[in-house]
Order: C-alpha cells, then sequence, then structure tokens
C-alpha cells in the first residue's frame, strides 16, 4: 500500500467541511430546477382567487357537514337514496360484465406475444382511446346521444372497462412464461386450444382480481355519472348537496363508502381464493 | 467490562432462545460466540443493547445495569455498544460517508444530524476510519455501489466511530467470500486490539474464529456448553455443542496466507 | 379432478366431480341470470326511440362539431393554467398530509407501546383488534391511531374527486381553490395507502441497524426509514400527479375552476365546435402529462 500517497491525501480531507453530494450534479441544471420550482409555485399560488370570507362562512358549513355525518339522514329521501344505489348497482354490474367480456379478446390482441402485428396495432389503439378520454366526457357525449338515463352510464363504465381491462391483462400476458406456453404448442395444439391449456390457466388469477378490482372502480365512478344525468345515485347526491341537505348527503356517501369496503372485502376474499 | 446474568429470552411462541446465560468479559478481550444456527447467538447479542428485550435477567456493561435502562438513557447505552452486522445493514441509498457519519447519531441532535451538520471532529474521524479500512475515495459513494467485503467495513467504521467500548458482531463474514471472510476478522481484531475494545463475535466458520480470537464461548439451545481458549476445541468439543460430525478436518489448523493477502490488498487498494 | 365410473362400468377421467359440475353450471346460471336482470331493468329506463335515432344525432353532432373552433384558444390559455395549478398544488397539499396519515397506518411505524400480557388480558378479544395492532412481539398500536388512518384513507379513496368538488363548492363557494382542496382530499387515501404498504416492505435490518447507534426515534425516521422509501415515494407522487391532471379538467363541471368550466358552458349553449376544441386540449394535456410522468418515473427508478 502506497502509505504517504493515501496520507497525503487523508491529510487534505482532515479538517475541511463535509456536504453530502447533491442528488443532481450539474450545479446549474440544480439550480435551475429549484429557482424554476420556486417561481412556478409563487406564481401558481398568486393566481389561485381566494375568497377568505367566502371560505370563513363555509367552515361553518363544513362543520354542519362534519356533523351530519353523526346524524346521517336515511329516511326523509329514502325512495331516491333506493333508487339512486340500485341504478348504481345494476349499472355497475353490467358494464363490468360486458367490458370484462370484451376486453378478454382485446386484452389478448394486445398482448405483442401473442397477436399478429396489425391486430395487435388496433387494439392498442382501442386501449389508448379508451384510457385517454376521462369517463365522465364520455359519459356526456353518451347522454348527448343516447339521452338521459342508465344506458348512458352502461356505456361509458363498459367502454372504460374496456380500456382498463385490456391494457393490464394485455401486460400481464406479456410477462408471462414463455416455456409453459411453448410446452403446449409443441404438444401440436391448435391456437385455441394454445390459448385455453397454455395462456389462460397463468393470466386467470390475476384477470380475476382485475375484474373484482375493475367491479370496484365501476361502482365509485357510477356514484358520479348521475352529475351529468347518466343515472346512478349521482343525482340524488348532487340534488342533495344543491339543496345543502348535507344529512342525506352524508347517507349518501356512507352508503358508498359502505359499499366500496364490501366490495374490498369480497374481492378480498375472492382473490385469496383463486390463488 | 460486560457481564450476564441469568439473561433470559422467551419468545411468545414459547421458544426458549436464551436459558439464564451467565457470561463475563473483560475489557479488551475478542470473544468468538459459537453454536449451531438457532442456538440462540443473534437473540443474545441483540438482548445486550435491547434490539431484543430479554425477559428477565441482568445485562451490567461497567457499573450500568442496562435492562433497566429508559429510552433516554438506554440510547446513550447504545453509543458506547458498536453493532456490526452479517447483512451489512448500511442504508444503501445515502453514501458511504453519510453510513459512516450514522454512527454519530447518538451523540448529534435530530436537526444537525438532518442537516447533515456534524461537527469537524466528527467528520475529521470518520475519514481516518475510512482511511483506515482502505476506502477513503469511496466517501461519496453510495452503500448500494459497494462490494460485499467493502460495505462490511463500513459498516465496521460506522461501528467504531460511536467510540464503543464493546463490540457486537453478528455473523460478520456470513455473507463473504473465504479471503474477503479472513480479511474482514483480521480487521475486526487489529482494531479491538488497536482501541482496546471488548468484543463478542457470533461465527459459524469455527476454523476462522479459531484463528483470531482469544476465547471462544459455545452455545446449544440457548445455554453455554464450551467456555475456553480456542485450543481447548477439541472434537469431542464440537461435538458437545454441534452434534455428531467428523471434526479434524475443522480443527487442523489453517495456514495464515499472510503475505499473499498483503499483496492483494496492496492491488485492491492500487485499483 | 376426479376419476368417474360411467353407467357401463368403464372408467374415465373429468375435471370435474358431477357435483362440482351441477355446482358450476348453477353458479353460471345465477350469474346470467343476475346480467339479464340488470339488463332488463337499464332497458326500462331507456327510451329506445332516442338509441334507435343515435346514429343520425351522433353524426349530427360530428357534422356540426366539425371544424373545432381554434380562435377559440385564446380563451382557454388561463383555464389550462388553472387545470396545471389544480393538480400540482393538490398533489403537493395531498402529499403533505398523506405522509404522516401512511406513517401512522403502517404496521412498523405506527405510534406504538409495549403492552403487558398482563393487560393485554384485561382487555376484552372482540376489542383487541380495533385497539391493538400487533406490531411485534408484546408490541402493539395503542388506541384508534392505526384504524383511524386507515379510515381516512378508505374513505377519501372511495370518493370522487369530482363529488368532493361538489362538496367543496357548496361548502366554501366555487372557484380554482375548491378544485384544489378536493384534488387534495381525493389523493390522500390513494397517496397514502401505496405509501404505506411501502414503508412496511422495508429492510428491516438498515432500521435495526440504526437504532443500535443509539439514535433517537426521529432518527432513525430519518436516517433508516425515510431514505428507503424515498423512490417509492416519488414515484407514487408523479404518478398522482398524472391522474390528477386527467381528474382537474373536469372539475369544472361542478365549477371548481379549471378547463372544465370552459366545456360546461359551451355544452350548456350547445356550442359544439368549441365541445370539440375543449376535448382536443384535454386530449392533449392527458397525453402529455402521462408522457411527462413516464419520463420522470423513468429517471427515479
Amino acid at each position: 500500500m502506497s502509505a504517504t500517497a493515501t496520507a497525503s491525501e487523508l491529510d487534505l480531507l482532515l479538517g475541511r467541511k463535509w456536504k453530502k453530494p447533491p442528488f443532481i450534479k450539474r450545479p446549474w441544471l440544480r439550480w435551475g430546477l429549484i429557482v424554476g420550482a420556486g417561481i412556478y409555485l409563487a406564481l401558481a399560488i398568486s393566481s389561485v382567487p381566494v375568497n377568505w370570507a367566502r371560505v370563513y362562512e363555509g367552515l361553518e358549513r363544513g362543520a354542519a357537514f362534519i356533523a351530519a355525518f353523526t346524524s346521517p339522514d336515511f329516511v326523509s329521501r329514502w325512495n331516491d337514496i333506493y333508487h339512486g344505489m340500485m341504478e348504481s348497482l345494476i349499472m355497475t354490474v353490467a358494464a363490468s360484465v360486458v367490458g370484462i367480456l370484451i376486453s378478454i379478446p382485446i386484452g389478448l390482441g394486445a398482448a405483442r406475444n401473442i397477436a399478429p402485428l396489425p391486430v395487435y396495432m388496433i387494439c392498442r389503439g382501442i386501449v389508448a382511446v379508451s384510457r385517454a378520454l376521462q369517463e365522465i366526457i364520455v359519459a356526456i357525449l353518451l347522454v348527448a346521444i343516447f339521452g338521459f338515463g342508465p344506458l348512458a352510464g352502461f356505456l361509458t363504465l363498459s367502454f372504460a372497462s374496456i380500456g382498463f381491462m385490456s391494457k393490464l391483462l394485455a401486460e400481464d400476458i406479456e410477462s408471462m412464461d414463455r416455456v409453459q406456453a411453448e410446452a403446449i404448442k409443441a404438444t401440436g395444439a391448435s391456437w385455441l386450444q394454445w390459448i385455453n391449456y397454455g395462456v389462460q390457466p397463468q393470466v386467470m388469477p390475476r384477470l380475476v382480481g382485475l375484474s373484482m378490482y375493475r367491479l370496484d372502480i365501476n361502482f365509485r365512478e357510477s356514484a358520479i355519472l348521475g352529475l351529468v344525468g347518466a343515472g346512478g345515485i349521482g343525482a340524488t347526491l348532487n340534488t342533495a348537496f344543491d339543496r345543502y341537505e348535507f344529512d342525506t348527503a352524508a347517507a349518501i356517501l356512507i352508503l358508498i363508502i359502505g359499499t366500496v369496503m364490501a366490495l374490498e372485502y369480497l374481492s378480498g376474499i375472492i382473490r385469496a381464493k383463486v390463488q | 467490562m460486560l457481564r450476564l446474568e441469568k439473561l433470559t429470552k422467551t419468545y411468545p411462541t414459547g421458544d426458549q432462545a436464551l436459558k439464564a446465560v451467565d457470561l463475563e468479559v473483560p475489557a479488551g478481550q475478542v470473544l468468538a460466540l459459537i453454536g449451531p444456527s438457532g442456538a440462540g447467538k443473534s437473540t443474545l447479542i441483540r438482548c445486550i443493547n435491547r434490539l431484543v428485550e430479554p425477559t428477565s435477567g441482568k445485562v451490567w456493561l461497567g457499573d450500568q445495569e442496562i435492562t433497566r435502562l429508559g429510552s433516554g438513557a438506554l440510547r446513550r447505552a447504545r453509543r458506547r455498544m458498536g453493532m456490526i452486522f452479517q447483512e451489512y445493514a448500511l442504508v444503501e441509498r445515502l453514501t458511504v460517508m453519510e453510513n459512516v457519519l450514522s454512527g454519530r447519531l447518538g451523540y448529534v441532535g435530530f436537526w444537525r444530524s438532518f442537516l447533515r451538520k456534524y461537527p469537524q471532529a466528527d467528520i475529521d474521524e470518520a475519514f481516518r476510519l475510512l482511511d483506515r479500512v482502505g476506502l477513503l475515495e469511496m466517501a461519496d459513494k453510495r452503500a448500494d455501489e459497494l462490494s460485499g467485503g467493502q460495505r462490511q467495513r463500513v459498516g465496521i467504521c460506522r461501528a467504531l466511530i460511536q467510540d464503543p467500548a464493546l463490540l457486537l458482531v453478528d455473523e460478520p463474514t456470513a455473507s463473504l467470500d473465504p479471503k474477503t471472510s479472513r480479511q474482514i476478522m483480521r480487521l475486526i481484531c487489529e482494531l479491538c486490539a488497536e482501541r482496546g475494545l471488548a468484543a463478542i463475535i457470533n461465527i459459524h466458520d469455527v476454523a476462522l474464529a479459531k484463528l483470531f480470537v482469544q476465547r471462544v464461548v459455545g452455545l446449544r439451545f440457548g445455554a453455554i456448553e464450551f467456555d475456553g481458549p480456542p485450543e481447548a476445541l477439541t472434537p469431542d468439543v464440537l461435538t458437545q455443542i454441534y452434534g455428531e460430525e467428523d471434526w479434524e478436518q475443522t480443527i487442523e489448523d489453517v495456514p495464515d496466507e499472510e503475505d499473499e493477502e498483503e499483496e492483494a490488498e496492496a492491488e485492491e487498494a492500487a485499483r | 379432478m376426479a376419476i368417474i365410473s360411467l353407467p357401463d362400468g368403464r372408467r374415465t377421467w373429468r375435471r370435474f366431480t358431477p357435483s362440482q359440475q351441477v355446482i358450476r353450471w348453477f353458479a353460471y346460471l345465477i350469474g346470467i341470470a343476475a346480467f339479464v336482470w340488470c339488463w332488463n331493468r337499464i332497458s326500462e329506463a331507456t327510451t329506445w326511440f332516442f338509441v334507435w335515432d343515435a346514429p343520425r344525432i351522433a353524426g349530427d353532432i360530428l357534422t356540426r362539431a366539425m371544424p373545432p373552433r381554434w380562435s377559440y384558444m385564446e380563451n382557454l390559455w388561463v383555464p389550462i393554467w388553472d387545470t396545471i395549478n389544480i393538480a400540482t398544488l393538490g398533489t403537493i397539499a395531498a402529499l403533505m398530509m398523506a405522509v404522516p396519515v401512511a406513517f401512522m397506518a403502517a404496521r412498523n411505524t405506527t405510534p406504538q407501546m409495549n403492552v403487558s400480557q398482563k393487560v393485554f388480558r384485561l382487555i376484552p378479544p372482540f376489542m383487541r383488534p380495533w385497539l391493538l395492532t400487533s406490531t411485534g412481539e408484546d408490541s402493539y398500536s395503542i388506541g384508534l391511531i392505526r384504524p383511524l388512518a386507515l379510515l381516512v384513507i378508505v374513505s377519501t379513496r372511495s370518493i370522487n374527486s369530482l363529488i368532493w368538488a361538489l362538496l367543496l363548492t357548496a361548502i366554501i363557494g366555487p372557484g380554482v381553490f375548491a378544485g384544489i382542496i378536493a384534488i387534495a382530499i381525493r389523493s390522500i387515501g390513494f397517496c397514502a395507502k401505496l405509501l404505506y404498504e411501502a414503508i412496511e416492505e422495508i429492510d428491516h435490518g438498515q432500521v435495526e441497524a440504526i437504532t443500535a447507534t443509539g439514535a433517537s426515534r426521529w432518527q432513525v425516521m430519518a436516517y433508516g426509514i425515510v431514505p428507503q422509501i424515498m423512490p417509492a415515494f416519488a414515484g407514487i407522487s408523479v404518478f398522482r400527479w398524472d391522474i390528477n391532471i386527467r381528474e382537474s379538467t373536469v372539475l369544472g363541471l361542478v365549477g371548481a375552476g379549471g378547463i372544465g368550466l370552459q366545456l360546461s358552458s359551451s355544452l350548456n349553449v350547445l356550442a359544439w365546435p368549441q365541445v370539440a376544441l375543449i376535448l382536443l386540449v384535454i386530449l392533449a394535456a392527458v397525453v402529455i402529462s402521462e408522457w411527462v410522468s413516464a419520463k420522470v418515473r423513468g429517471a427515479i427508478i
């Protein structure tokens, strides 16, 4: 060991200050990012108009709303709530079934290791369009086209499910174990047999899990579709807020949270069973 | 300097990991703790600094009784016990220097440590230690960029910068190749001698332990089966600790490859 | 899977036993019946005359919407700026609240203390899951801290940001501020859930090593835990920001600021060329934010 060299190196360091090396090495980039972020935040915050008087007034209503959670009113608008919740559930179930059934072939088509290139491009295109469009925007357009009612909501949720499920299913198929699938192919199986024996068993547990997760999301989304007239509990909720009937709104929100929790619990059980 | 009195640990599952262990370690003594997996070696050293709470018994460090300390006093007591881990346990996303300085956490306040504003004396000591273990030029590398042997050296620096009186060493070589294992063991023992530290070293490798330590303690089912100098480790004793096996090979003195390793170290340093 | 004896005495292999088979068919039957029933209910609530007319209406809207009214763009720059601010400031606010919630929800960091077996037995068994969360041997999180943190996570997560916006416009009045808070509240649960899962997965050895140096509780947090969850934290932030850009584009529909306000007013007056332009802008925003988030996440990981 060249003791002198190391010793002098050490001597140079002793008594010196030590600083953690910065995360971004280039100083101009680091300072540029910091200053840029600072300027952006200052501009952004200053451009938000806040009417503090209004907010202060609102605090009272906020407190009333929170208080409403301790005494939710299920009774006075029970009819509206019941019909809204049923409609939401019906749309959720129907849209999940249709969405999942359609997303299976599209998911197969969007997996590069299964589908030929033209099919792959078409299916990926469908997925991209479905994912890029917000549920609520699709709902607005569909309400304009099909009229008010749960049909528009059902179609919206189906459409959104297709993009979500197909993408995740395709990714799952692309990352599956190649060897198992090849072994089935080597037996001389036809394409459908190959999918049935080589691919399906591998992706089935995940498909079930995803379906349950999508059911959950569809229910949460169905709660807002009513805002634009596409059916479900949203319309009732909107009315409740408009009339400042916070106890009814609290009742609806509790029902939504309860249903979501129940769905999560159910999906936990089902996923545990499948795996 | 360290004295264990009837130290007992019973896990909630009912497993008795330690059965009333009595042990005394004088200042400056390096002790190897051997025994089969599950004999309670890890539990024993973790009970000393109370990473695992002992069920009953006493731990005396100097004239202080560790098991009765409240959390503040326990933290101050832990500063006097450096610990070195099997899987190095470096904070992987921090730099080597930060890992070494983290040994001073017990001495500096939260904001100083959070802002990395350590006293100059700590920084100098960290550089000296890194230089001592040959990692000075790695100071600003991230810990996960280092090899296993290098990481363990950083772990040693972190323990030593605490300025401890006692080192608790948990399987320091279990994740290392045989050659690096020897280098690390030698380094630990040299540093203990330099600084007059006592050490308890948990180790699987009996042959390696015999090379470096002054005293061997054998643990089996949470009780001490053997306590003596390394020369007294006969096949009979090993059978008593570990169970039936042909021990002749392990007992044979392994020639020390001092020179060869010295060369290799020089090469490594040159790189 | 079963070996089955056929009526003629031969034995054969079937994937399911006959009783399994019956149950499966029954399950399918129930599933189909449920779907048919749901579909009937939807169908009853639908005016089919409009549906048969839909292709014509769709074509009609499309011809009216084309070409988009490009000149309207000058009215959109400010709403776009607002939309980005809602998403960004909302995400920042959410993260500030999500971090403590996540630390309170994670088993290994939730405030905890040792409970001796004696005290443990004093608490009635049905109360234990609510009051005590096992965080190691003899050590439990005490009181309602963890359950409350989990409740915050589930309740903020299950309610869509549009509903939060609806609520907040009712409480503090319409505007960008309501939008920011709506986005922030909705994101707390999402970020806190992912973050607390990351905290529960950290390497305990590193925490132990920092504890052994005599570090205080906060120092263990800063040195042993925070560095380990930093990558997850950065990933979650950017991921949620991307989602929030999408969500903030429509908050204006309920009056909570951003480009959705223009969308809503254009829809009200059936100004389809403006609607077309706004939809194109939203689409572009979504694509760009997804690209940015993918880039940033790639740079971090």
